[in-house]
């Protein structure tokens, strides 16, 4: 079983970065699109391996429903679509720069003394808690967190009304 | 006795009409200026009455009055050092108390008349009150640094003063020239005070406080001080003494202080400004001679030597000056060096004696002097005579001031100045030298003050103000020099010369002066009981203020009637000459110039002591010199930095906008640069 | 078994791939596409926290789950404000790239420097 988790995982840890690298590569802006789709679709995998159903399904529904077709949709309407998907001047410093701060995150990771939980016997108080994430992740957002569930319900809305003035015909 | 509170209502009398002149009457009732004068005459009668009271409270004790000092602020924590303020009232104090408040008093009465009509009246009487009071205050303090504080504040009065007519250009001038000089002098009197700062320590180690007056004399004569230092210290408070009492070479400021007010110089001259010099030694002379019996320290000598070498040569100056004021101002200079001869011989008492005396016969020559201006519209004696018959008391009171002035027997000048050659006389050595100088000078001093008074009131008039300004017009040549007029005559020009007595309020102070003149002398110093007035009171409570500072052999107590009578020879002799020359015309003045020429001209550019300040010290070393660099320094070194900081930062700036290229993703490669950085730098140094 | 660790390593070359793209593409799109990487890789990291890391206070009351659950999903709860917010700077960003590509007929963002000096 452990042998099974571990493959899936690599599987799609694989996924993510590939598909994340495509994103940069094609030049075809609509497959560029389409794999970032795949991107957050792997990234739905990951969520449910780390035992975050709600947020995996929000994954789904926000990233691969809306965003990405958003994206798409965007894609379409700017007609320079075929011109590809060219690199500016900075393609080797931002590569430098991208492979320094990845080795930093690394060395980072690396040499940190982490505190890690115990491991989830069935039964313990922490089992419990990653047993049922959608309903305690519910009781966490609206104790804690309610006054940051309201502002985000601004944010939104606030970001509707920006994009809508923002495309809207003078 | 007196109460500290009374004394302290001496020095703010004058500081409450000061106040009230200056903020009260001239913004809102400058019509009624009258009441200043009025105002000012008050202060300074309750002054003189509380300052009589004064002296006759500190007669007859040993020791200074004790009030005790009051703490100002104090520095540091545990070992505090403090700055107090208090009044230190011993027979020096009362004595220079009592001179300066009845000669501003009788000169502010005097300005009432002299004043009359005149734009600034309450500016005037404004500023005389706080002349007065800053000298009330300097020979009350009791610390140094306040006794600093009322130094200043004379020098700022005296140019306020002399500069009082501030519309002519001479005027400014002459308060500057008095400001600037007297500050040269000042510096050595900061350094000195500045040495007992920093040597608090010592002090405190002995209980004293460093700036304390009275801890000062002890220490001194402890032997607190190393003899080299002291000698030191004293040529530092010497300095600011040459500075403020115009001993040679510091003296020029004072002949051209004559752009004052005439009252104003007479106060200048007699009680407050140059007196303060004289009073400033006097007040540190245990710094000077902190063991009496040891004869003359080196710093005495210095004292000796140029009180001798002043009145010496500023008499010799004033037998040719044709200014009746700068005549007189150079007698003053000479007075005084007769007072720091004095105190240079250690005849501590002799010097107050005659700086008494001479307040008072100064004053009245002065105020005679300014009434004689006020017929004749000129103080050029070139154009003057006969005025004996016009103005009867200017006359009578100014020839007593001269006969004090010039040693005539039993006059108050006569007293004081035969002490203080007798002391001189006595000392031996450099005092014999000093007597030398002395005895000379008496002698050019009577011969040139009957000079004045013959050529002012004896004889023809010659035509005064009137005359001398056609005299200009037509460029005669009188002298070697053409005629030229004064601000002073100018502003006379196209009147007519009116000769008369002056009016009462200038004659009546005059009066008052001129009794002092002739019988403040003995009255101060009697050689022999007279029933209420013990013999030599004066000079006995002097020395004995500073008891058990000074045992001054009574060597002088009686006065030597041998050196009495050379003296007084002189005197005669002196005056015979100037009659012989002058009235008799024995021998033609012209005659004399002529013989000499090149000592006449010398004398006449009074031993061009002023081009030599003015042409070679500060126009070669400082202009050319030290300014020309400073501005050289300024403009490239100073103004090179100022604008190499506006030029680094003006390209650096135009550099750095090159990297604003509004390619937003520059920046954020910047800024990943920057995170890291930062990250590695944790990791390196973290 | 995969642990926290890997999970860090992973979301950090998401991230960085995502900053490679967001500096070095000339398409607008493509830029906005590679920040909504970079806020994957960063999501990643927070949910692995959350699942791996142990606060001070879990450790001291191993068995209390009022505070487990309020100390241990954080992260989670963060993640889900970090896609509320990816959602609306993207609905807002391609706004921007429309009206831009409106007025410039263009959506090359190295053509977009008027606010040079």
């Amino acid at each position: 079983m452990p042998a099974f988790e571990v493959i899936v995982w690599y599987n799609v840890a694989a996924g993510v970065v590939l598909a994340s690298l495509m994103v940069i590569h094609l030049k075809d802006l609509f497959k560029a699109a389409l794999f970032l789709a795949l991107t957050f679709l792997t990234v739905v995998g990951l969520f449910i391996l780390l035992r975050a159903e709600f947020l995996a399904v929000v994954q789904l529904l926000i990233y691969v429903g809306a965003i990405s077709i958003l994206v798409i949709f965007a894609v379409m309407l700017t007609r320079d679509v075929h011109e590809g998907n060219p690199f500016n001047r900075l393609r080797m410093p931002a590569m430098t720069v991208s492979s320094l701060l990845l080795a930093t995150i690394v060395y980072a990771v690396a040499s940190a003394n982490w505190t890690k939980l115990p491991e989830l016997t069935s039964g313990s108080a922490i089992h419990k808690v990653f047993g049922d994430t959608t309903a305690n992740l519910g009781t966490v957002l609206l104790n804690d967190y309610a006054l940051a569930i309201e502002i985000s319900a601004v944010l939104l809305v606030s970001a509707i009304i920006g994009a809508i003035v923002l495309v809207k015909e003078r | 006795m007196i109460s500290e509170s009374a004394a302290w209502a001496i020095f703010f009398l004058p500081i409450a009409s000061f106040l009230i002149i200056g903020l009260v009457v001239r913004p809102f009732f400058n019509r009624f200026s009258k009441i200043s004068a009025y105002l000012a005459i008050l202060a300074i009668g309750g002054s003189l009455v509380l300052s009589s009271y004064a002296l006759k409270s500190v007669l007859g004790h040993e020791e200074a009055i004790g009030w005790a000092a009051h703490e100002w602020f104090s520095l540091g924590g545990g070992e505090a050092f403090t700055f107090s303020i208090g009044i230190y009232m011993d027979s020096l104090t009362a004595i220079m108390l009592v001179v300066a408040t009845s000669v501003s008093l009788m000169v502010q009465i005097y300005s009432m008349g002299y004043m009359k009509d005149d734009a600034g009246y309450a500016r005037y009487f404004a500023i005389m009150s706080l002349f007065t009071a800053s000298m009330i205050g300097l020979v009350m303090a009791r610390n140094i640094v306040q006794l600093f504080v009322f130094w200043e504040l004379v020098g700022v009065c005296s140019y306020l003063l002399i500069g009082f007519w501030y519309q002519r250009p001479s005027a400014a001038a002459a308060a500057k020239k008095a400001f600037i000089v007297t500050r040269i002098g000042d510096f050595g009197l900061l350094l000195a005070i500045l040495y007992f700062f920093f040597n608090q320590d010592t002090f405190a180690a002995a209980g004293l406080n460093s700036l304390e007056i009275p801890d000062i004399h002890q220490a001194a004569v402890m032997g607190l001080i190393g003899t080299v230092a002291l000698a030191w210290l004293a040529g530092g408070i010497f300095a600011g003494a040459i500075g403020k009492s115009a001993q040679v070479p510091l003296h020029t400021w004072l002949p051209d202080a004559m752009e004052g007010p005439t009252p104003v110089s007479a106060l200048i001259h007699a009680a407050t400004m140059v007196a303060a010099g004289v009073f400033l030694v006097a007040r540190f002379f245990p710094v000077f001679s902190p063991d009496p019996h040891a004869g003359m320290t080196a710093a005495m000598t210095l004292v000796a030597l140029v009180g001798g070498i002043t009145a010496f040569g500023a008499a010799t100056i004033g037998l040719v000056m044709h200014d009746i004021k700068r005549v007189l101002a150079y007698s003053t200079i000479s007075q005084l060096g007769f007072m720091m001869l004095a105190l240079g011989v250690g005849a501590y008492d002799a010097a107050i004696f005659h700086l008494f005396t001479h307040a008072f016969f100064k004053a009245l020559l002065f105020l005679g002097s300014g009434s004689v201006n006020h017929a004749a519209g000129t103080f050029d004696m070139r154009y003057m005579g006969g005025l004996r018959k016009h103005m009867p008391w200017t006359y009578v009171t100014f020839l007593l001031g001269s006969l004090s002035l010039a040693g005539f027997p039993f006059f108050a000048g006569w007293w004081s100045k035969d002490e203080i050659l007798a002391h001189a006389f006595n000392q031996g050595g450099v005092g014999l030298v000093v007597y030398g100088l002395g005895i000379v000078a008496a002698f050019m001093t009577a011969f040139y003050i009957f000079r004045v008074v013959h050529l002012t009131f004896h004889g023809e008039f010659r035509g005064g103000v009137e005359k001398k300004i056609a005299d200009a017009s037509a460029g005669v040549v009188r002298d070697g020099a053409v005629v030229t007029i004064t601000a002073d005559e100018e502003s006379k020009r196209g009147e007519h010369v009116h000769l008369g007595e002056s009016p009462v309020t200038m004659v009546l102070p005059m009066a008052l002066l001129a009794v002092a003149a002739v019988v403040a002398g003995f009255i101060a110093n009697p050689p022999f009981d007279l029933g209420v007035i013990q013999a030599h009171w004066f000079s006995h409570n002097l020395v004995m203020a500073q008891e058990p500072l000074l045992h001054f052999e009574e060597k002088a107590a009686g006065i030597e009637v041998g050196l009495a009578t050379v003296a007084s020879i002189v005197a005669l002799a002196g005056i015979l000459l100037s009659y012989w020359i002058y009235q008799a015309k024995g021998i033609s003045t012209d005659r004399i110039a002529g013989a000499f020429p090149g000592l006449y001209r010398l004398l006449y550019r009074k031993y061009y002591i002023d081009e030599l300040y003015e042409g070679g010290l500060v126009n070669r070393v400082f202009y050319r010199g030290l300014a020309f660099f400073a501005a050289g320094f300024d403009s490239r070194f100073v103004d090179g930095i100022v604008n190499m900081f506006g030029w680094t930062s003006r390209n650096l700036g135009r550099a750095m906008a090159q990297a604003q290229t509004g390619q937003v993703q520059v920046y954020g490669l910047g800024l990943s640069a920057g995170i890291i950085l930062i990250v590695a730098a944790f990791i390196v140094w973290g | 078994m995969p642990g926290l660790e890997h999970y860090l390593v992973l979301s950090g070359i998401v991230f960085c791939i995502g900053l490679y793209g967001a500096l070095s593409k000339r398409n607008m799109i493509t830029v906005l596409m590679s920040v909504e990487l970079m806020f994957t890789g960063v999501t990643i990291a927070a949910v692995s926290m959350s699942r791996y890391i142990a606060p001070a206070v879990v450790l001291a009351n191993p068995n209390d789950t009022g505070i487990i659950l309020n100390s241990v999903l954080t992260g989670q709860a963060f993640a889900l404000f970090i896609i509320t917010v990816a959602a609306a700077e993207v609905a807002v960003g391609l706004a921007i790239v429309i009206a831009a590509y409106r007025i410039r007929k263009s959506v090359d963002v190295t053509e977009l420097s008027e606010m040079r000096y």
